[in-house]
């Protein structure tokens, strides 16, 4: 017999932060109480009509939103199948949908009155948008970036420095975003009284994954209605990339309840599942790091084991504890796309869509590509464009031209 | 039920002194090379004996232990091999109190349930899990409770009078009171701010009270233990240990030594701390 499936999706996690087994605060004692406040402050927030009205306003005239809901023909065409849209997430002010929840954040780390904010980036789309909110609102800002990720995303890390924060390049163990996670954490639990962690995926202690999954809904909530009004209905399918998957969460959240629509989540499978790769779904189980149990890549000990993507926002040994309880219950079905096939994807959609996106959702569209062919030219289909290729250029290039690989 | 960490505060007390309680990272450098030091230990003057259990991502330590952990893994440790290890060490040792510190991914992967069972007959005495506070007290603090071993919880500078108690309430063995907010390694303990936060403590528990994070120096153990019922000291014993290392990482001819005569004078301080405060 099936386990019997909850009444909503929509409805996690329970007061201690679980969905199902997953989430939870696992912490040391330092950062304990300042998480209990964030959790007041942040619901504070959230009941606070103003609050809402600040934000939209924001979202609105800085941001860029709503992001358009774009019909792209010549990909449905050359696929032959699935009506494909892309959410236009890589078209928000600093270039990816990071902004959304770092808004949110930065807003309520002024609720807080923290002066300092720290944040983990790994292709460095968030720590752009956490440097971006602070030069707005006057903050200091310290990003921590794996070494390997400073090296491949130097667009990004200059942009960070032209913003006014400091670059932390971090140099233990595998020098990429699991490592400046782990930095991040170290810096909170010396600064914790002045200081405020903006952590930029639906993943980390309780309140962070619902928080950051609440603040990234906005793109879901803009897709249904806009869809309501291109085709007068719900889609049929929705596809988005997963690192930690904050824009696959935000994107899928608001449709959780609608069993007609099929959702899938796209890991990273680097070389490829039985080498080195980032599905933590494909090819993890539960375990307990950064504050949450979700599954991560590890070995028989416990120890966490390096991912690898070719993306650096995807190359993280986890993933959201919403997600796991997700896969868990079968709501969403997770699969995954090579670093080949996510090249692949990058290059047919700059071609065939004049859009270049970054590698991250890259992986998405390389799952469209498998998926879409085989459904009726009425299913409508949406991927979510996270973010753009412009911080990828020069890896991309670099490989193309047979320099590295 | 008396564990042996009640035995030995009880037996500290009649002696009128704090207890000097050492930290050092199962494994580091080797296998076999820990396992002699933390068999040294006793003589050289550690009353009480934390082992780390190496992980990969240990957030709430410095770069000193964090090196320490991987060079365990590096050196094929375990947690397995670490229960190993205690078991080995007591086989001559039966009355020094054993508490294992570390990270929860271990244990939960490995199993709480036969981790208790093994730890406990292997003759771990306590725990310390840095990422378990008591909002997840359900997972291995009540078991470890019903399975006879003591759960020591860490309180800080953040830790108000209104959050102790839940701190405090499934304590047991001793409190550990992280004197600096921070990492393991990095700012020094502050004696008189360090005092007056162990008689905040004290108010609220009769548990002995131990301070670590940020003592170095036999002064600096001499200062603490003049208020708190010990001292510990990991970061100052895993540099002598990392600096007695050859060009490879590998243990020397010093290793051993390098580690028991640091852990003998800063025992001295410690021994010295009770008599000079009265």
């Amino acid at each position: 017999m099936n386990p019997a499936l909850p009444n909503s999706f929509r409805s996690g996690p329970d007061e201690r932060g679980h969905f199902g087994i997953f989430g939870g605060r696992f912490v040391a004692e330092t950062l304990m109480p300042l998480i209990l406040d964030l959790e007041k402050a942040y619901a504070d927030a959230k009941a606070d009509p103003a609050f809402q009205a600040e934000m939209n306003g924001y979202l609105k005239h800085y941001v860029g939103r709503p992001s358009p809901l774009y019909l792209a023909e010549r990909l449905t065409e050359h696929l032959g199948g699935a009506k494909i849209y892309l959410k236009r997430e890589e078209l928000n002010h600093t270039g990816s949908h990071k902004v959304n929840n770092v808004l949110g954040q930065i807003m309520v780390a002024r609720r807080m009155g923290k002066k300092r904010i720290i944040a983990e980036t790994g292709a460095g789309q968030h720590g752009v948008a956490t440097a971006t909110l602070c030069a707005r609102f006057g903050l200091e800002c310290v990003v921590y970036m794996g070494a390997v990720d400073v090296e491949r995303q130097q667009p990004n890390v200059i942009r960070m420095e032209m913003l006014g924060a400091r670059v932390v390049p971090v140099q233990s163990g595998s020098r990429t975003l699991k490592d400046a996670m782990n930095d991040a954490l170290r810096d909170w639990v010396t600064n914790v009284h002045n200081t405020f962690y903006c952590i930029g995926t639906v993943a980390g202690p309780h309140p962070y994954p619902m928080m950051v999954r609440d603040f990234q809904s906005v793109i879901g909530d803009e897709t249904r209605v806009q869809m309501q009004e291109a085709e007068g209905r719900l889609p049929d399918s929705l596809i988005a990339c997963i690192g930690g998957g904050s824009n696959a969460m935000g994107l899928f959240h608001p449709f959780l309840d609608d069993p007609g629509v099929e959702i899938f989540g796209v890991e990273a499978a680097g070389h490829g599942l039985t080498q080195l790769h980032a599905a933590s779904i494909a090819g993890g189980r539960p375990g307990v790091l950064h504050g949450n149990r979700t599954y991560l890549l590890m070995d028989d000990d416990g120890q966490i084991q390096d991912a690898h993507s070719i993306s650096a926002g995807l190359d993280y040994p986890g993933i959201g504890p919403e997600h796991s309880w997700l896969h868990e219950t079968g709501r969403v079905t997770y699969l995954s796309a090579t670093d080949d096939e996510a090249l692949a994807a990058f290059q047919l959609l700059s071609r065939l869509e004049g859009i270049i996106p970054a590698l991250e959702p890259a992986h998405a569209i390389a799952k469209v590509m498998e998926l879409a062919p085989k459904r009726p030219r009425d299913h409508l289909m949406v991927v979510n464009l996270s973010g753009r290729g412009d911080k990828d250029i020069p890896q991309v290039a670099d490989i193309l031209r047979g320099k590295k690989k | 039920m008396t564990t042996r960490i009640d035995a030995r505060f009880a037996e500290l007390k009649k002696q009128g002194r704090s207890a000097f309680i050492t930290f050092l990272m199962a494994g580091d450098p080797d296998p076999a090379t820990s396992l002699d030091i933390v068999k040294a230990l006793p003589k050289a003057g550690a009353d009480i004996i934390e082992i780390g259990m190496p992980f990969t991502d240990p957030m709430a330590d410095g770069p000193a232990i964090q090196a320490a952990g991987l060079r365990a893994l590096k050196a094929g440790m375990t947690l397995r091999k670490t229960l190993a290890m205690v078991r080995e060490f007591r086989k001559g040792d039966n009355a020094t109190p054993l508490v294992l510190m570390g990270y929860y991914n271990p244990i939960y992967i490995y199993g709480v349930d036969k981790f208790l069972v093994d730890a406990k007959s292997a003759g771990v005495d306590g725990l310390i899990i840095v990422d378990l506070p008591p909002e997840e007290d359900v997972e291995l603090c009540l078991p470890a409770m019903q399975a006879g071993l003591n759960f020591i919880r860490l309180a800080t500078p953040t830790t108000d009078d209104k959050r102790l108690p839940a701190v405090l309430a499934n304590t047991s063995g001793f409190v550990y009171y992280v004197s600096i907010t921070g990492i393991t390694g990095s700012a020094s303990a502050n004696t008189a701010v360090v005092g007056e936060a162990v008689a905040r403590i004290k108010r609220h528990t009769q548990l002995p009270v131990c301070v670590g994070f940020g003592i170095r120096t036999p002064e600096a153990a001499r200062g603490i233990a003049e208020n708190a019922d010990g001292a510990v000291v990991g970061t100052a014993l895993v540099d002598a240990l990392a600096a007695s290392l050859d060009a490879q990482g590998h243990a020397t001819a010093k290793t051993v030594t390098a580690v028991a005569d640091l852990v003998a004078a800063l025992a001295q301080g410690v021994r010295g701390a009770k008599q000079a405060a009265e």
